[in-house]
């Protein structure tokens, strides 16, 4: 409770002294927007962590091997995730539903487990300290990029690329009878989310004096838990993803009350969430509560019998 | 090599396990159940509990872990399965309902230490513990340079007894009729008379009871029982075994769980232990790309 406490009685002095949690729900919305880019392109892709690991290790040992600006390092991250998302792109887009949420998971794992752990440049399992990370200075840099981020994500969902992606969404075949390039929208759509991607894992870089290969960073753990920002949000809005990860992020500040039993309260908020508003936190509609079994049936007006 | 071979063989009965118990679910209800590397994991921290501090012979402890995943079969369709079905939710709500629960599940024995809330659970929170040694007879075999265990070696009929069983029960029993009319369309199946929900709680009690089966074979055959083996050991690699069988394919899943093994230790062998990991999801991922109906699939059905 003393957390919104002080978050509305003492605005500065929180901000003073929650800046690493302000910085890290700025990343995760950045990742949840890149989520939320290829859900709403109807998609089930969990590659977002392999593109983090991208854009983080490109920008880190830049800045150790060259010393280039940080700028430079953030936009070479950036680009080689985009690249890295055309190649993986490619063979895996022809996937659909759960097939394409695995071969993500084998990327993102075999990236992982394969080339990051065993490619003696990355510092393998130690991880690679980057000296140069500026934790405070940083935060603003990601405010800054979360907010243009999703700014930009918006509009294009307003346009004619959001259209085209909401249509694929709702149904591909129909989608493909009315002329739209299906595959190409869909590669748009999964590009753009590695970028967004790449940009998160290179922000996040900075904001950390170590890059650490474990499977909460760059893993499946990651990716189930931008997977659970996005579905507990709500993938019809823009804002949805953002809001799940806000309320995931602070969730342990929320339940600080029950201490060592907070993952067994997080979990059955989850269940409650989703069980009562399928749909996501931000959409249409009320809670969906259906008559249980037990529950007497109410009595049938005359007028509906018919 | 001929023991890593060996090797391969005993883990690859347990993926096999636990990975039948994944597909049965993926089949009937084209459902990814994320809880159930947590089932897995309960399973074996259940029996040890039972074993080690309320004294109970291996046998009874067994018996009652196996129970207690069923169970929790039960808990999964009740709490996060069919409130959803009732509400018409999109496939994609179940996987963070199960994963919800498997957070519960993990978090109750992480937590379980003495004097908490769940100390008649589990007491040795998130450490790692073996079987004592003498919890079964174990005889060791020693035969042309390999070393046989008798608590490895058994592995191997039990989880092949057992899948030729739940293949029998499928193919020509009246239950296993009704699962696969349940699997095939669940409307048509109800409009038939099936009792599709009912089809369904079966379905998950099979299911978590060979995956705690799988689990308790797994804590006594590798001697390492903590919160996160079916985290670290299961989650993802059942995944892999499924596609390589083919998602819903009971034989395929069986196939792949060996050949999950095999491929492990080959390139543990061939390349070196920071690779095993590594070669085994590039092979998953290869897998989808050239043949995403798996090695025994014959249909793919897309939703979500």
């Amino acid at each position: 409770m003393d957390f919104f406490i002080q978050l509305f009685s003492d605005p500065v002095g929180f901000w003073n002294s929650h800046t690493l949690l302000i910085a890290q729900i700025g990343i995760n919305s950045i990742i949840a927007t890149s989520m939320f880019v290829v859900l709403y392109s109807g998609q089930l892709s969990l590659a977002a962590p392999g593109f983090m690991a991208i854009g983080a290790y490109t920008s880190v040992l830049m800045d150790l091997y060259w010393h280039t600006p940080l700028w430079l390092n953030i936009t070479a991250g950036v680009l080689l995730a985009g690249v890295i998302g055309v190649l993986v792109g490619l063979p895996v887009l022809r996937l659909r539903g759960v097939f394409l949420a695995i071969a993500t998971i084998g990327f993102i794992e075999a990236l992982r487990l394969g080339v990051i752990l065993n490619v003696p440049i990355t510092g393998q399992g130690l991880g690679l300290k980057n000296v140069d990370a500026d934790p405070l200075g940083g935060i603003y840099i990601v405010l800054a990029a979360a907010a243009v981020v999703i700014f930009v994500v918006w509009r294009l969902t307003k346009g004619r690329l959001g259209s085209a992606w909401s249509a694929i969404r709702q149904d591909e075949i129909a989608a493909l009878s009315q002329g739209i390039h299906v595959a190409r929208y869909k590669m748009i759509a999964f590009v753009l989310s590695a970028v967004v991607a790449g940009l998160a894992g290179a922000l996040e870089a900075h904001l950390n004096f170590f890059v650490d290969p474990g499977d909460a960073q760059y893993g499946v753990t990651r990716a189930v838990q931008i997977l659970t920002f996005a579905v507990l949000g709500g993938s019809g809005y823009v804002l949805g993803p953002v809001v799940g990860a806000l309320i995931i992020t602070l969730l342990p500040w929320i339940f600080q009350s029950v201490g060592m039993y907070i993952n067994i309260i997080s979990g059955i908020f989850l269940i409650a969430v989703i069980v009562f508003r399928p749909q996501g936190i931000v959409g249409r509609g009320g809670l969906a509560i259906v008559r249980p079994a037990w529950w007497p049936r109410a009595r049938v007006r005359a007028a509906s019998t018919g | 090599m001929g023991q890593q071979i060996l090797n391969a063989i005993f883990i690859g009965s347990i993926y096999a396990l636990f990975a039948v118990g994944y597909t049965l679910v993926f089949g009937v209800l084209d459902i990814l159940n994320l809880a159930h590397s947590a089932v897995f994991m309960l399973g074996a921290a259940v029996t040890y509990t039972l074993v080690v501090n309320h004294g109970q012979s291996f046998w009874v402890a067994c018996v009652v872990g196996i129970v207690v995943s069923g169970l929790m079969g039960l808990v999964i369709e009740h709490v996060c399965l069919r409130p959803l079905r009732r509400r018409q939710a999109p496939p994609i709500a179940a996987l963070i309902s199960t994963i919800g629960l498997a957070l519960i599940i993990v978090a109750a024995i992480e937590q379980g230490q003495t004097g908490s809330l769940f100390a008649w659970l589990w007491v040795d929170g998130p450490n790692s513990v073996a079987f004592p040694v003498n919890t079964i007879p174990n005889p060791t075999w020693y035969f042309d340079g390999l070393t046989l265990e008798a608590s490895k070696v058994a592995i191997i009929p039990i989880s092949i007894a057992l899948m030729l069983l739940l293949g029998y029960v499928m193919r020509y029993t009246q239950v296993g009729r009704g699962l696969r009319a349940v699997a095939e369309n669940p409307r048509a199946a109800r409009l038939m008379g099936l009792d599709v929900d009912r089809m369904i709680s079966l379905t998950l009690i099979i299911s978590s009871a060979l995956g705690g089966l799988a689990g308790i074979l797994f804590g006594l055959a590798l001697g390492d029982i903590s919160p996160y083996i079916g985290r670290d050991n299961v989650e993802v690699r059942g995944l892999a075994v499924i596609v390589l069988g083919g998602m819903g394919s009971i034989p395929g899943a069986v196939i792949g769980g060996y050949l999950l093994g095999l491929i492990e230790v080959l390139a543990l062998v061939l390349i070196g232990s920071n690779a095993r990991g590594g070669v085994a999801f590039a092979a998953l991922f290869l897998m989808l790309i050239l043949r995403p109906q798996g090695l025994f699939g014959t249909r793919l059905r897309e939703r979500i």
